[in-house]
């Protein structure tokens, strides 16, 4: 059973897999308040460059990363689609102005200002994108944990979601078991059934499957506590790194592009960049 | 005598959610650096016992308890599971289940994790014991990468960072192949003679646990303890047989000889055995005389042919290469060999749920080539390892008529087959009953039932008795015979030597991808080379005839095996 893993950690020599999970999380988080809030077409379009010259350094390659970067591709669209169709007039109301290019049919005209809102939302997700997939295909999984507790959140918590995102794998390949071996009963789950049957038999696949996995948790759950999880309010991590200097420089950096975002955006009461007044 | 470092004091324990208990009034102490095996049949309470030492009662499965357990002199009963987990170290039985972290070094380092410990000491403490355990070159590898008898290493050593006094062990040969169960054996050994813990082995399978000396055996059966005697004494009584534990099969070949075991024997161990000069005449007499009971097998028209199989899961590496055999109709034969093999990948493809590279798969000259897997079920039967896998209704006749629902039979038809299926498999009685109220013996007869509804030629089986203490081994066992006295050819993956040798006359041993040899069960067993490179144990039978001096080890495994069939059963 051949897979190829949509999204995971690549282990590779890079300056950003040297900074621990935390820093990346930190990094991450605040890159991303930092794209959400402003519209400024400045801002985001310095944040693109920076985001490139990031993903330059990780040598993370765009092949290593292209399943995603397709879906992403495709949801941009939908939502960019999406806005047009509901509002073609968002962005004359939001620069009080409009310039007309051409009219596609009824109430559809393509406005100079509607372009440049869409220009500015989709540079908003083109910012961020990278910045999240380099903080899971950089940040080796046995450190997530540590990094989640890194920022405060409880490490039950932590530790829950990385065992988590460790089945998944696992969880898949007795999904596939299961269903060959139901498909050697003779129960079709390939296309050519009614749609009714397949859903039921479809069943038949996740019954077996959730059962199993309930008794994969009991397990799990019973060698944890044997072995002192959740004795005390706190725990170390084995796989966790000391914050190195340049770990501080890059929590830095993301504060400080934070803030100057912010002044930039806030100067004039406004998150919009207004280039047609 | 120093004072126990568990003691069971008129211990009593009913789950919550059990109408009666399942300890009754148990006493049993335990002392530092002993090493105790207890044994008895599945639902005999032994692991419950375990769940008591290791504060899993209460703190998981709640219930009542009357008596007492002190562990290092502290009641259990009131000392948090963590506090206990300082000084019992359990291993379980799932060797998977129970890693925990995502390298071997996360797993080991994990208690100390969850007690703060600083990560250089961590780091330290994690290397000395994996060096303990020989898993020193492995720290950085996923479970993925390991084999099962180093998965269980780690865990061991995941309880050895804290200096435990008591080294607790649920089942710990369930999920090994013969090789790596005698291995774990041996480890547990050295670990007690360095460490001086107190070592509890709560197992069935008596023979290989008794690999390396055991100070006691406690005997349990229906929450009660039958028997705490030194291995010696319990060996020469007939406590074990009685009580649903299967005796050394050297043992049993002693009896059948008609030596009675005594203490002078020196039971405890094939090599150790005393036999006299008259008593080994005794057994080559036994032989000679019992070689008229072995019963030349028919073998039927060739049913299932494979030619030139070759398969891989990836361009680079074959998992199956160059296989070719031929099942014969009415056969019963082993597909035996450690894990990764192949062995379950042949199942697959003879299935149809991979495609062959090249060769060709016939079943009754024809070729399976074009068939799709739904194709193939009407013909051959799969039957997963565990039932749990399988069975999606919640009742057994839903179960069982599923298979059915996809031909194009009447209602009635269906009806008729279903019940002719339940009558053949002795579920007819449990009919109209839920799923959730049977055992898993009778689960797993469930799911064969509703293979067997179909009337496929061919039935594969993945482990048919994985984790079944010996009662239910041979109910399973017998029953799958008395399918293949009707007819059915019947292929069974399995690690168990004793299936093996019991059941089929003639196994296929796999081999790094390779079919290593295809030949009678009692001659993989007693060929040296061969139990070596497929991982598995030479049975004790094989040192037996050679202490005897009889020439022909093989025939001595194959005459105790019609023997026993004709005497026993």
């Amino acid at each position: 059973m051949a897979k190829v893993a949509v999204l995971s950690y690549l282990k590779r020599k890079s300056p950003v897999h040297a900074l621990t999970g935390t820093t990346k999380l930190l990094f991450f988080l605040m890159w991303s308040v930092a794209a959400m809030v402003t519209y400024d077409t400045r801002v985001l379009a310095a944040m693109l460059a920076g985001s490139a010259a990031i993903f330059r350094l990780s040598k993370i390659h765009l092949r290593d990363v292209k399943v995603v970067l397709g879906l992403a591709a495709v949801f941009l669209l939908m939502n960019n689609l999406f806005v047009y169709l509901f509002s073609p007039e968002y962005g004359v109301g939001l620069y009080e102005s409009r310039t007309v290019l051409f009219t596609i049919a009824g109430p559809y005209t393509i406005t100079l200002q509607q372009l440049f809102y869409h220009l500015n939302m989709s540079l908003k997700v083109i910012c961020v994108v990278p910045v999240a997939l380099l903080f899971i295909a950089c940040t080796d999984p046995s450190e997530f944990a540590a990094s989640l507790a890194g920022i405060g959140i409880s490490y039950r918590v932590g530790y829950s979601v990385s065992l988590a995102l460790r089945y998944i794998p696992d969880v898949q390949r007795e999904y596939h078991q299961i269903s060959q071996a139901q498909q050697a009963r003779g129960i079709d789950l390939s296309g050519k059934d009614k749609f009714l049957t397949r859903l039921k038999n479809s069943v038949a696949i996740l019954l077996p499957l959730i059962l199993s996995s309930l008794s994969r948790i009991e397990t799990i759950s019973n060698a944890m506590e044997l072995r002192g999880f959740g004795k005390k309010k706190k725990r170390t991590w084995y796989m966790k790194r000391p914050m190195q200097k340049e770990d501080y420089l890059a929590i830095a950096l993301a504060a400080g592009i934070l803030v100057l975002d912010l002044l930039i955006t806030f100067w004039d009461g406004s998150r919009y960049y207004n280039p047609f007044l | 005598m120093a004072s126990p470092i568990i003691s069971f004091q008129d211990y009593g324990f009913q789950y919550a959610a059990q109408a009666a208990p399942t300890l009754y009034h148990i006493n049993l102490d335990i002392y530092p650096g002993e090493k105790v095996l207890i044994a008895g049949a599945s639902g005999s309470g032994k692991s419950t016992i375990a769940s008591c030492i290791n504060g899993l009662i209460p703190y998981a499965h709640p219930g009542a308890s009357t008596g007492k357990v002190l562990v290092d002199g502290r009641d259990a009963a009131e000392s948090s599971i963590f506090t206990l987990s300082h000084t019992v170290g359990t291993v379980l039985q799932d060797t998977d289940g129970q890693f925990i972290g995502l390298t071997v070094a996360e797993d080991i380092a994990f208690a100390l994790e969850n007690d703060c410990v600083e990560q250089d000491e961590m780091k330290e403490t994690v290397e000395r014991v994996a060096e303990l355990v020989d898993i020193g070159h492995h720290l950085d590898h996923a479970p993925h990468e390991l084999s099962g008898g180093q998965k269980q290493r780690v865990s061991l050593a995941g309880v050895m960072v804290d200096d435990v006094k008591v080294l607790l062990f649920d089942e710990p040969l369930a999920n090994l192949d013969p090789a790596a169960g005698r291995n774990t054996i041996e480890l547990i050994d050295r670990i007690q003679q360095q460490t001086g813990a107190a070592v509890l082995i709560i197992e069935h399978r008596l023979e290989d646990v008794l690999w390396r000396h055991v100070d006691r055996i406690v005997l349990m059966e229906e929450g009660h303890i039958l028997a705490d005697l030194p291995a010696k004494e319990l060996l020469c009584s007939d406590l074990l047989t009685r009580h649903g534990i299967r005796e050394p099969l050297y043992l049993t070949a002693l009896r059948y000889a008609g030596i009675p075991v005594t203490r002078e024997l020196e039971p405890e161990h094939v090599d150790s055995l005393r036999l006299s000069e008259p008593q080994k005449q005794q057994v080559r007499e036994w032989m000679q005389a019992a070689k008229s009971r072995l019963t030349e097998e028919k073998t039927g028209e060739p049913l299932l042919r494979v030619e030139q199989l070759t398969f891989g899961y990836t361009a680079k590496r074959y998992n199956l290469e160059d296989i070719s055999f031929t099942i014969h109709k009415g056969e019963m034969v082993s597909i035996v060999g450690k894990n990764g093999a192949g062995k379950s990948t042949l199942a697959k493809l003879i299935c149809g749920f991979e495609q062959p590279e090249s060769g060709r798969i016939l079943l009754g000259g024809q070729d399976l080539a074009g068939d799709t897997i739904k194709e193939r079920a009407a013909r051959i039967g799969y039957v997963m390892q565990n039932p749990n896998q399988m069975i999606s209704k919640p009742m057994i006749w839903d179960e069982v008529e599923l298979a059915l629902l996809a031909t194009d039979m009447t209602p009635e038809q269906r009806r008729e087959r279903v019940e002719e299926t339940l009558r053949i498999c002795g579920l007819y009685p449990f009919r109209k009953w839920p799923v959730s109220a049977l055992s898993f013996g009778q689960k797993k007869r469930v799911t064969i039932a509703s293979i067997l509804v179909r009337r496929p030629e061919v039935l594969i089986l993945d482990e048919p008795t994985a984790g079944q203490d010996y009662h239910h081994y041979t109910e399973i066992m017998e029953f799958l015979r008395q399918l293949n006295q009707q007819g059915y050819t019947i292929l069974m993956i399995t690690h168990d030597m004793h299936l093996m040798l019991e059941y089929t006359r003639r196994a296929l041993v796999f081999c790094e991808g390779k079919l290593l040899a295809d030949t009678t069960a009692a001659h993989v067993l007693t060929e040296p080379e061969l139990v070596k490179r497929a991982s598995l144990k030479e049975t004790s039978l094989y040192s037996l005839s050679l202490a005897c001096g009889i020439e022909d080890p093989r025939k001595f495994a194959e005459v105790f095996i019609a023997w026993e069939r004709e005497e026993v059963r």
